[in-house]
Formats: C-alpha cells, structure tokens, sequence
C-alpha cells in the first residue's frame, strides 16, 4: 500500500515532470529555429554586405566602415590626444562609442587649441586638436619636431551673433559683415546708427549704447569669428586681425561661451558671439548675416554644412572657410581640425588613429547633428578620407584592410 | 634579562654618542623640511625665469612698461595687468579695510563673550568659500546690483570726476574690488582682531583708570599701540589681492585698458593668465604670460614681506604683559 502509493505518486511527479521538459524542448526549438533565421538572414545578406563595401555607402556589416575594418587590425588599444574644447562634447561621443566597438581607449583632453598644438609638437600625443590652423612658424616647429604634419577637418560648426535688444526678436535683426566689423572696430556705437538702420527696415531700432562683449579667454570661436571679419573689413584686417585671441579695440570680455552668453542675456543692448550649439540650446538671439552672395542667412546646421560645400577644398585641407560663396551658407562657419604626423613614428599608435579617425569622418558623423555640430560636407569628408589614406605606419598605409 | 644586560653593557660613551645621532638625524630632517619650501618658492621663481625668457630677451624692460597686448602681431606690454591689478586691489582694500577693522573691534572689545567665537568662526568660514563660487555670485547677483543701481548713482551724481564716468556695463574694476573686498576681509579682520587682543590690559586699565570712556579706550590706547600690526594685516589683505583669479577674471571685464574709470573693463595680472594661457599659441605668448606671472610674483613677495615685518612687530611683545 505504502510501496503503491509512493509509485503512485512518483509517477505524477514523473507527469509533471515530463510536461516540463515538454514545454523546454518546444521552447527550445523555437528558439534554435529562431537562431537559424537569424543565422539565415546574416548569410543571405552578408554577400551584398562585402560587395557594397569598396564603396563608400554605409554597410550592414558594423564592422566595416567604407571599406575598412572599423577596427585598426594589430592596432594599439590606446590613443592620446589633446586640443580644441569647442568639439570636445562631439570627440567624447566618439570615444565613447569606438570604445564599444572597439575597445580602443581613446584618452582626449580638452585643454585647448594652443594646448593641443603645443602637444602634438612636442609628441607627448598621438595627435593633436586644433580650431585653427597652424602658422607658418607653429608648422615649422612642428615638421622639425615630426616631420609632415596634417591637418584632418572633423566637423565643423558656426559662430552666431547673438545680442540682447529689446523688442527686436531672434533672428528679426541682420547684420552684414562690415557692419558687425565696424561695431566691433567701435566706429559703429548706437544701435540706431544709419548703417544698422538700413539693413533692417521696419525693424525700430532703439537710441541705445551698443554693449559689445568678447571673448576673454583664447579661443577658437574667436579665430573664426575675427577671420571673418578680416575677410570682410580691410580696417579689421589691418588693426585687430585674426587669432585664438586679438587685441580688442573696445567692449567686454568674458570667458567661455557661457560667460559671453550670461553677459549678452543680463546686459541691454549687447551683442556678442558664441559657438551656435551654445546659441541654439540657450535660446539666445541671434542675427542673421548677410553671406557673399547677399542673402540673409540664419545660422543652422544646414548653413554651416554648406558652407564648406560652395568652396574648393584643397587636399591639405588647410582652408578657412568663412565668408563662403555658397549662396546657402551661413558666414561664420569654420572646421575643426584633428593635427597628426603623416609618418607614425609607433605603427601599431598610427594604426589604432587612421581607423578610429576613419571610423570618425563616416559612421561618427552621425552624432553630429544631435549634438549641434554640422556634419562634413561629401567634398570635405572625400578631402578628409585622403588625409587619413596618407598616414604611413613604417612604410605602408595605416589604414589596413 | 638579556637585552637588559646589553642595553646596561653599554658605556656611557656609547649612550651619548647614539643620543647625538638621533638629534642630527631629527634636526636634519627638520632643516630639509624647512629648506624644502624655500627651495619649493626659489624653484618656482627660477622656473618662471626660465619660462620668461624668451619674452625677457625681446621686450627687456620694455615689457614694464608697453601699454600693448597684441597676440596677432607677438607685441606684448604689461602696464594695463599691472596697473589693473593694482587698482582692483586698492578699490578693494578700500571697501574691505573699514568694515575689517570695525569687525575687528566689534570682536576685541565690544562682542559679549558667547558672540566672540561663533561670529569669528563664521568670518572665517567667508574664507573658505571657493573663488569661483563667489565668482559666479558676483556675476550673476552683485554685477546686475552694480548695473542698475550703483552705477546709476555714482555716475549721475558724482559723473564729474573720472572713477565714476564711463560705460555702466556692471562688470568692471569696480565689481572687482568688491569681489575682492569680501574676499579679504575674513583674513584682515583675524588678523586685527589678533593684533587688538595683543594690545597689554594694562593699556585698557590705565585709560579707564583716567575716566575715560569706551570709544576713548579704543581710539587712544589700544589703536594706536596696535597700529603698526593693523597696517601689516591690510598689507597682508592687499597681497591677498594682487593675487586673487578665479573671482576677479569673472566679474572685471578683461580688457587691455588703462583707464581712470572704475566702470571700465580691465584685466589685472591674474585674470589675464587665467584668461589667455589655455589658448596662449605661440613661444612669445606664453613667455610674456609667464612674465607677467614673474612681476605678479615679486610683487606679492615684497608685499607680503612688509606685511610680515609690520605684523612682526608687534606680536613679538611678549603675552605676560597681557591679562
């Protein structure tokens, strides 16, 4: 009775237990199954995969960008590098996300473009971030400290004139080049001064000082900004000219985007200048400026984008792009540059560099826009890929397949 | 037993001998700790020689005295940063000095005896309030106060005389000085109120002893018994001063000027390096940065020596006298 009941009991427990394994064994296949679709569709495809990859068009495969391995084979898995603040939020995304990729740590230190010139000179980093492009005496140094140095566009971004004026809304003001350069010359001080008066008709322009604030600290929206009003103001290009900073005829400074931007916001009648993301994300107003071709531009991504369209790109790439002859594109708009030796002295360093830069210029656009910088236009990333192909580690190209 | 047979085998000889090479040994080491600091101080000025040079060699004393500040064409004078820090520091020193001193005597003389520790401890808390966050307060809570309502004021009424005319911007020499007022009036006002409860009771006792009143006390006998360590504590607020950054760059304006307005923008020493040295391009750049750091650094060291010589005086008198 004893025995009975056990086997009894044993064999619902059995039941049960059958039914469990049942139901894992139907789950089971499923999901193999499952895999197998997958495993199906990743052989189907992969042959187009390989076949479009020569091409510079996006593929499937994330582990080729245009061509190349996205990540450097027998490359270094650390790189260090130093410069230019104004990409650093774009730069950090990128780190971010080739380390994933790749598991290269990339080790970016923001200390400025002078800093990053400074480093990239004396070697102690792989490569070197800049907003500017290197003087004469700066490339001297330099190709005397590492032999050829280039110069590989990024990204690029605008400077948005932005002002505090009330009444006058953002975007209602306009301004054109020699006038922005006469009231930072000071010739221009009113804001009712009949040459602000005739650009903006039906705007009512106050009777009020014109407060003109500036950066304190060196910078590269600063390099941007005064080469453009070099390009457009012969009295500039003599008296101030153009740098990381200038001798300021009059106005303010403050340091830092921020700092322009809390000024210009507290102070009536002001006008300054700022990186646009800075502009865009802190609802400043800004004024439209008059480009090359006489229209009015707002400054957005689009017209910084096509800033670097109208305009040749030498295969240098050394080129300052403001004042653009793009009917579309907005003036103050510039490139940022990453500065690299063209012989890598450490091949596996110089490996690790052209396929993360590489990796950059295609797939690592696309954070761009998110982040308000203006992805490369298709002639400045062609430029751009020729600069990186140049690199030589030992003899050979960095770049490998 | 057997240590202490040979700790007592030992000769008396040998006892001293071992005493002696543990108090070489001690005061060796406190002679490097003390000649480390000075070395730390000769190594910087040195250093900052060093790095100067270049600008040294193309200015000369030129540099003293160029009133330029050109990145774009490498022509680099340093007057402005220095006549900027000295008058910041000054309009600072005379905001700070008045209400330090009263403070002071507030704490010495006048304060019940339960205020006297929580209300020094709280001044000295200003002290350890960050540059940079008092920095931001100025930008945003003390330069829109300056703009609307102490600008307006001085400049309407008193417009005339060259300190008050200018552009009424907010920031500038002015914001400046009190930033900097407030930033030096936690150690001028310790340092006085050490310097008032110096002063001998005695000095107290025999003007009472005269009928002489509360205020007569203070003005008669204590002020001027601790006068010369009053002026080493504001010497020793202005060399506070002279130096001050993070704050000062935030609310003064930076701008190469020298200027008689207290509205204007200008830039003392500090501000300008903290300013310019991130994106300083070029050999000549920094090395006229790093000059100006040089100048900034003689002239703290000679202000703080006076301070210290003037402070000195007094606190060498010995406590005994006192109670």
């Amino acid at each position: 009775m004893q025995l009975r009941g056990f086997n009894l009991l044993t064999g619902v427990k059995r039941r049960a237990w059958l039914l469990r394994l049942a139901v894992l064994a139907v789950m089971a296949v499923a999901l193999f199954l499952a895999a197998c679709e997958d495993d199906d569709e990743e052989t189907t495809s992969s042959p187009t995969g390989t076949g479009t990859a020569s091409s510079p068009v996006a593929t499937d495969d994330p582990n080729v960008v245009a061509g190349y391995p996205r990540c450097a084979p027998g490359g270094s898995n650390s790189l260090a590098g130093a410069g230019a603040t104004f990409p650093n939020p774009l730069y950090t995304k990128w780190i971010d996300e080739y380390k994933r990729a790749c598991n290269v740590e990339v080790n970016y230190q923001s200390i400025g473009s002078g800093g990053g010139i400074r480093q990239i000179t004396e070697k102690t980093v792989n490569f070197g971030a800049s907003d500017g492009v290197l003087t004469d005496a700066q490339e001297q140094a330099a190709v005397a400290a590492g032999g050829s140095i280039m110069h590989i566009a990024m990204t690029s971004g605008a400077v948005a004139v932005i002002y505090n004026l009330q009444g006058v809304q953002s975007g209602q003001l306009k301004l054109d080049g020699p006038t922005l350069a006469d009231i930072y010359l000071g010739n221009i001080t009113k804001w009712n001064d009949a040459k602000i008066v005739a650009l903006n008709p039906g705007v009512s322009l106050p009777n009020a000082d014109i407060a003109v604030v500036h950066r304190s600290d060196g910078s590269g929206t600063t390099f941007i900004f005064a080469n453009y009003l070099s390009k457009v103001s012969p009295a500039w290009q003599s008296g101030p000219g153009f740098a990381t900073s200038v001798q300021w005829p009059t106005g303010l400074g403050a340091a830092g985007n921020e700092g322009v931007a809390g000024q210009v916001r507290q102070l009536p009648g002001s006008i300054g200048y700022a990186e646009l993301a800075y502009a865009h994300q802190n609802n400043l107003a800004f004024a439209q400026m008059k480009n090359k071709s006489g229209a009015y531009v707002t400054p957005t991504l689009e017209a910084t984008t096509a800033a670097a369209a109208g305009v040749t790109i030498p295969a240098h790439m050394k080129i300052l792009i403001t004042d653009s002859s793009n009917a579309a594109a907005y003036p103050i708009s510039g490139f940022t540059w990453i500065l690299a030796y063209q012989n890598q002295e450490d091949a596996s360093k110089g490996k690790a560099l052209a396929h993360y830069l590489w990796w950059a210029i295609h797939n690592g656009q696309s954070f761009a826009t998110d982040l308000d910088y203006a992805p490369l236009a298709p002639d400045a990333a062609k430029a751009a890929e020729n600069q990186i192909l140049k690199l030589q580690c030992g003899g050979a190209a960095c770049l490998t397949k | 037993m057997l240590n202490f047979k040979l700790v007592s085998g030992r000769t008396a000889a040998g006892r001293t001998n071992r005493l002696a090479m543990g108090d070489w040994f001690f005061r060796s080491a406190m002679y490097a700790c003390g000649l480390a600091l000075l070395a730390v101080t000769a190594l910087l000025v040195v250093e900052l020689a060093r790095g100067a040079r270049p600008s040294i060699v193309e200015f000369g004393f030129g540099f003293l005295g160029g009133t330029t500040w050109d990145p774009v064409r490498e022509i680099f004078g340093a007057l402005p940063l220095v006549y900027g820090t000295i008058l910041a520091s000054l309009v600072g020193l005379l905001i700070a000095v008045p209400v330090s001193i009263g403070t002071a005597i507030f704490l010495a003389e006048l304060s019940p005896q339960w205020l006297r520790r929580p209300a020094s401890a709280l001044i000295e808390v200003i002290a350890a309030i960050p540059s940079v966050i008092l920095g931001l307060w100025g930008l945003f809570v003390l330069v829109p106060i300056v703009r609307e309502v102490v600008q307006p004021v001085l400049g309407d009424n008193l417009g005339f005389i060259p300190l008050f005319d200018g552009p009424r911007f907010g920031v500038g020499v002015l914001s400046a000085g009190l930033i900097l007022a407030i930033m030096i009036v936690p150690i001028v006002t310790a340092v006085i109120r050490d310097v008032l409860l110096a002063v001998p009771n005695s000095q107290r006792e025999a003007m009472l002893a005269l009928g002489a009143t509360r205020w007569e006390v203070i003005s008669e006998a204590v002020i001027p018994y601790a006068r010369s360590g009053m002026v080493g504590a504001i010497i020793l607020g202005l060399g506070r001063a002279m130096g001050e950054t993070m704050a000062v760059t935030m609310v003064i304006g930076n701008g190469f000027q020298i200027t008689p307005s207290l509205f204007e923008p200008t830039h003392t020493i500090a501000s300008a390096i903290a300013s310019e040295f991130a994106e300083a391009t070029t050999e000549l750049y920094i090395a006229a940065l790093i000059e100006a750091a040089l100048i900034l650094m003689v002239i703290s060291l000679l202000v703080n020596i006076i301070a210290r010589l003037l402070v000195g005086t007094l606190v060498r008198i010995p406590s005994t006298v006192r109670e």
